[in-house]
């Protein structure tokens, strides 16, 4: 009898060391009183905002497959905010930039989420990454009333329903209207080319074939699909090959244009390529491929020379641009151990960016009232996008347009003007407003607007 | 003399169910305190908690009761996610919680069914490696039937409104509003309480000691009459179920049904859980899923704190899970729970100054293990 | 046409590279029992050690010597401080036990060599070989690496078949208690065995990453894979693993031309249980009586 009751003590323990745990965690918290965040937003005192300081979160894929690259854009970010925090910050403010590894998996983005904004108390998210992850928290994020700026994603779900996401923002063009901009450029200039499309399978190639086929879809003569994570292209490049596509026009990450130029190699393929802009990172395509065996690859970034690509802020291939100095500059006074990448210029960017909507929000610092500043100033912000942003109180999304370009020495060489245009039937125009060519304020800090 | 003894058997069996029960309302007051009292952050890690108790509880019986390994109980996860995420896919979805919850359990009991058939006739690496197998070809089927399962990008989960009731018992019963994320953790943690009660009820019975018997000599068990086949099927039916629940609650608290939530990594770490807490036990299961939820922030802070950079020290977690679970296995097989039990069940006999321990062994969910040799786990 | 046939030739290479990853586990089967989960990240930390040489400025064939080296080491390492004690316990445990491996070496290798993708250098072109006129999906890097399997597929059979040390590797793990009475020392024939298998997973290591990207997740497919090739050759034959391999790797490629590449790894666990289920003891098993 004694014994049996004994079996479940340690049940009854564990459930009790659970409720230890727990209120030992939770006793600092829970006599905060705050109800709900949505009544604490008179005054000026945002959670995550002191007098002194401004906390804001990020989730990205520091572990797992999806980390190479990607784990470079928070460091970007960071070497950025240190630096405007080194020149005084944002109107006294010191930016505290806090980073959570979600590994790609969008039930650790959720949680860490919870962790920033509940915990942590965040203003603001900035810069969270990836379609599925984010995903996972959009919804939280604007119920609870968080800006959730800049989606490291061109998905379209960031900013073309700011009725339904209020507080959302995307920041890269989207990957329609890039698809958009691609399609029409080669329906001008190449009529006569047989298209294949090799497309991540995910929202990326799904919004980019859409926009694509506005232009192109009697010139396709092949669409192949490619699983993030399984590196064996082999097949897929086959199709494209077998179907007789002699204008590869591919939405990929930079990892996957390695390994299609090795695979066409290998197959003897040799179409005419247009990689998007994600996927066409000269400088590190060419430091992977720049080591493949006895001169059977070019090394260096020239490897990707003759291939077509898209470019909306210019990168570490410019080291004359003014912008790019300015990150080289922060960089080398603020960043790891390292070269400055292309993630890191997008990091750096995208910070550049979130500055500014601070500026615009004032001294009074409150959550709405970023937003508010964004819908009213944002599409006249300056910054190292070369076409402005849509930012309007019936569009949150990002940059509106860009460039095509063909790499020539690894740099790219303009093959047309930047092009501007929206999701859907718009228009495509060339850009009048004159971002293309600007330069950063002398200080590297935005002022504001 | 003999209907005495009947007499005393059929009471004894009252009294596990009832002891259980007991327990579990006891669980049910401790875990109402706690919620109430912890922060929404708190609540909702609280929930990530429940459900992957719940998971390693299901894995635990069919690992530690029935000696059958899985690696795919991930994958067993994710079809309850999906199948809530289907039936949640608007706020006026309509079909009330609990139908939901149930309809995940039975697919993913079916699928159970399918995949411990097959699973039956397999051993140890075999079947390691078949369900390993599993856990890598799931989520494709997402990926590949995009238009009906979302794809890469998955399927968002709306969680219904909270029904008035529900509001105002909390309210009366707690004196104070019932907020989004302690409903969840709330619904994580009765799914929890009712899976265990079912699981060590079930493990006491009849259907408990023959998943035992297999698992501890296969022809014994045959002689003594049990189908090998259907003892092993029906642990991972439970099993299955368990996982299928769990997955329904890891919907609810995600809000979102995506291929990449349920990579190796999250079979892994089930066994993790069910490894650190000790095979067969429910109580470890719930520590290991514990650990498993809060150590990750500490060492990833600790890490942090030692001037690593924050990609180093997110690599921080893993190192430290596969660590314990390495040493787990050498030092102490039994888990913690069943290394503490020995250890006490040890200063107790050598107290009663007996050397000849008492039969032990019929009544616990554990396996007792008496030694700590490595054979002690599954013995 | 040609399709068809880059899309087989393409399948033939990684299905040999599956196939040097199987005859590893074939071989740690066949020594101690155990099926190492471990082996794929045993086997990417020896490229990261292959890849550190060759930074250094060295040439392909050191690093490939220092690769291989440092798996045998490796292997012997792990067998003596970690394995040991599992041997010869439930199976589960040693189960367990290699799944921990696999985490922490790949946690370790993130922290030590960094997480981002690295090339790899290749001995051979890279280019596909020219056969009347047409290029076809065969690089010479892809001659090698079925040269490379094929003769270690010899040696490992010419080592069980006719040398002493073979034959005293398959009786201490066939039964420990009797090899030891018949003086083998069992407990140096499993270090060996799986020192020898550790090489042959750097081998296969090398080989998939030849040419191609590297980073610490690069072999986790594998561990899928090579464990199906090796099933669906019995775990026991050194032969039964190539051909498994190859019959694995040309499958998986044509699921992948021709239905989705979503499904590659359904296909894998269709082909595996239709194995278990059908032929238990893989496709060459004269006697179907084996416990699986």
């Amino acid at each position: 009898m004694r014994r049996r009751l004994h079996r479940s003590a340690p049940l009854a323990a564990v459930l009790a060391g659970a409720l230890l745990l727990s209120a030992c965690g939770a006793g600092g918290r829970s006599d905060d009183g705050d109800g709900g965040d949505e009544g604490g937003g008179g005054g000026a005192t945002a959670p995550g905002v002191t007098e002194d300081s401004i906390t804001i979160g990020a989730h990205f894929p520091l572990t797992g497959v999806a980390a190479p690259g990607y784990n470079e854009i928070p460091t970007g970010a960071k070497a950025y905010f240190d630096y405007v925090n080194a020149q005084g910050g944002v109107n006294g403010r010191q930016i505290e930039y806090l980073v959570r590894d979600d590994g790609y998996n969008p039930t650790n983005t959720s949680s860490v989420t919870n962790e920033l904004v509940l915990e942590e108390e965040i203003f603001a998210m900035v810069g969270g990454l990836g379609t599925p992850t984010h995903s996972a928290v959009v919804d939280f994020l604007n119920d609870e009333g968080v800006p959730d700026f800049f989606v490291s994603s061109g998905s379209l779900q960031w900013g073309d329903d700011p009725e339904n996401a209020p507080y959302t923002f995307g920041w890269q063009p989207d990957y329609e209207i890039e698809g958009k901009i691609i399609g029409q450029y080669v329906a001008e200039n190449m009529p006569d080319a047989k298209v294949g499309l090799f497309l991540q399978d995910d929202d990326f190639g799904d919004d980019a074939e859409k926009g694509v086929r506005q232009f192109l879809d009697e010139q396709i003569v092949a669409a192949e699909r490619y699983t993030s994570g399984n590196t064996d292209v082999g097949p897929q490049i086959a199709g494209l090959q077998a179907a007789g596509a002699d204008l590869v026009l591919a939405f990929n990450t930079p990892s996957y244009t390695a390994l299609s130029q090795l695979v066409a190699l290998k197959l003897g393929y040799q179409p005419q390529w247009f990689y998007s802009n994600v996927g066409s990172d000269a400088d590190l395509v060419g430091s992977l491929l720049s080591r493949f065996s006895e001169g059977a690859v070019e090394g260096g970034s020239g490897s990707l020379d003759g291939v077509m690509t898209t470019e909306y802020i210019p990168g570490v291939d410019q080291p004359d641009d003014p912008w790019v100095q300015l990150w080289q500059k922060v960089w080398d006074e603020h960043g790891e151990k390292g070269e400055l990448t292309n993630y890191r210029v997008y990091g750096m960017s995208h910070a550049y960016a979130f500055v500014q909507a601070l500026l615009a929000a004032g001294e009074d610092l409150t959550r709405d009232g970023l937003v508010e500043a964004m819908e009213e100033v944002g599409a006249d912000l300056d910054g190292p996008q070369l076409a402005p942003f849509r930012y309007s109180a019936d569009s949150h999304l990002g940059i509106s347009g860009l460039r095509v370009v063909e790499i020539r020495d690894g740099a790219g060489e303009d093959l047309t003007p930047v092009l501007v245009t929206d999701i859907g039937d718009a228009e495509i125009a060339e850009d009048d407003s004159g971002q293309d060519g600007d330069a950063p304020p002398e200080s590297g800090v935005p002022e504001a607007p | 003399m003999a209907t005495a003894l009947r007499r005393g058997r059929t009471w004894w069996a009252g009294s596990v169910l009832g002891r259980h029960l007991l327990v579990a309302l006891l669980g049910l007051v401790v875990v109402v305190v706690v919620l109430e009292s912890a922060s929404d952050f708190r609540n909702l890690q609280l929930a990530s908690m429940a459900y992957l108790g719940i998971a390693a509880g299901g894995l635990t019986v069919l690992t530690g009761l029935n000696g059958q390994i899985s690696l795919g109980h991930g994958a067993l996860m994710a079809i309850g996610a999906y199948t809530t995420a289907l039936l949640l896919d608007d706020r006026d979805a309509g079909t009330p919680l609990p139908l939901v919850v149930l309809a995940a359990v039975a697919v993913t009991l079916l699928v159970g069914a399918v995949v411990g058939a097959a699973a039956a006739r397999l051993h140890g690496p075999y079947l390691a490696g078949a369900t390993l197998a599993l856990a890598v070809a799931v989520p494709g089927i997402a990926l590949y039937f995009k238009e009906q399962l979302g794809g890469e990008q998955g399927l968002r989960v709306v969680l219904p409104d909270i029904p008035t009731w529900v509001l105002d018992l909390a309210f009366f019963v707690t004196g104070q509003d019932l907020t989004r994320s302690r409903y969840v953790a709330c619904l994580a943690w009765l799914t929890l309480i009712v899976t265990f009660v079912l699981l060590a009820n079930l493990s006491r019975t009849r259907v408990g000691r023959r998943w035992r018997a297999v698992r501890d000599d296969e022809v014994a068990a045959e002689l003594a009459g049990i189908r090998l086949g259907r003892a092993r099927v029906s642990a991972f039916v439970v099993s299955a179920a368990a996982a299928g629940a769990a997955g329904a609650m890891m919907a609810i608290t995600v809000r979102l049904a995506a291929p990449s939530g349920f990579t190796i990594t999250l079979s892994l770490t089930l066994l993790t859980a069910v490894v650190l807490g000790g095979l067969g036990s429910l109580g470890g299961a719930l520590l290991g899923a514990a650990l498993l939820t809060f150590l990750p922030q500490v060492v990833t802070d600790l890490g942090v704190d030692a001037g690593l950079s924050d990609i180093q020290a997110a690599e921080l977690a893993p190192l430290v899970y596969g660590l314990v679970m390495v040493v787990v296995v050498l030092v102490a097989p039994a888990g913690l729970v069943g290394t503490a039990r020995t250890a006490l069940l040890r200063r107790r006999l050598q107290r009663a100054g007996t050397g000849t321990s008492t039969s032990t062994s019929t009544d616990t969910a554990a396996p007792t293990s008496t030694s700590t040799t490595s054979k002690g786990t599954t013995t | 046409m040609q399709q068809l046939l880059n899309t087989a030739l393409g399948g033939l290479t990684l299905g040999m590279v599956y196939a040097a990853f199987a005859l590893a586990l074939v071989l740690i089967w066949r020594s101690t029992r155990i099926v190492n989960f471990a082996q794929a990240p045993m086997a990417m930390v020896t490229t990261f050690v292959a890849l550190v040489v060759v930074d250094a400025g060295h040439s392909y064939w050191l690093a490939f010597a220092a690769a291989l080296v440092s798996g045998l080491l490796l292997g012997a390492v792990v067998e003596r401080l970690v394995v040991r004690p599992v041997e010869g316990g439930p199976e589960i445990n040693a189960v367990i036990l290699t799944l921990g491996l696999f985490i922490v070496l790949h946690a370790l290798a993130a922290v030590v060599f960094g997480n981002r993708y690295r090339s790899f250098p290749a001995p051979f072109g890279v280019r596909g070989l020219e056969v009347g006129g047409t290029t076809i999906a065969l690089t010479g890097f892809g001659v090698f690496t079925v040269l490379a399997v094929l003769v270690t597929m010899g040696l490992l059979l010419a080592l069980f078949r006719y040398t002493d040390v073979g034959l005293r590797m398959r009786a201490s793990a066939f039964n420990p208690e009797v090899a030891r009475l018949l003086g083998v020392r069992v407990g140096r024939m499993l270090t060996l065995g799986w020192a020898l298998a550790s090489l042959v997973g750097s081998l296969a290591g090398l080989l998939i990453a030849g040419g191609s990207l590297v980073h610490p997740a690069y072999m986790d497919s594998v561990v899928v894979y090579g464990f199906v090739a090796a099933v669906l050759g019995g775990l026991d034959s050194p032969i039964g693993a190539v051909v498994g391999g190859l019959l694995l790797g040309v499958a998986l490629s044509f699921v992948s031309g021709y239905v989705g590449s979503q499904l590659v790894a359904l296909a894998a666990l269709v082909i595996l249980m239709l194995v278990l289920t059908l032929r238990p003891g893989g496709l060459f098993a004269q006697a179907a009586a084996r416990r699986v």
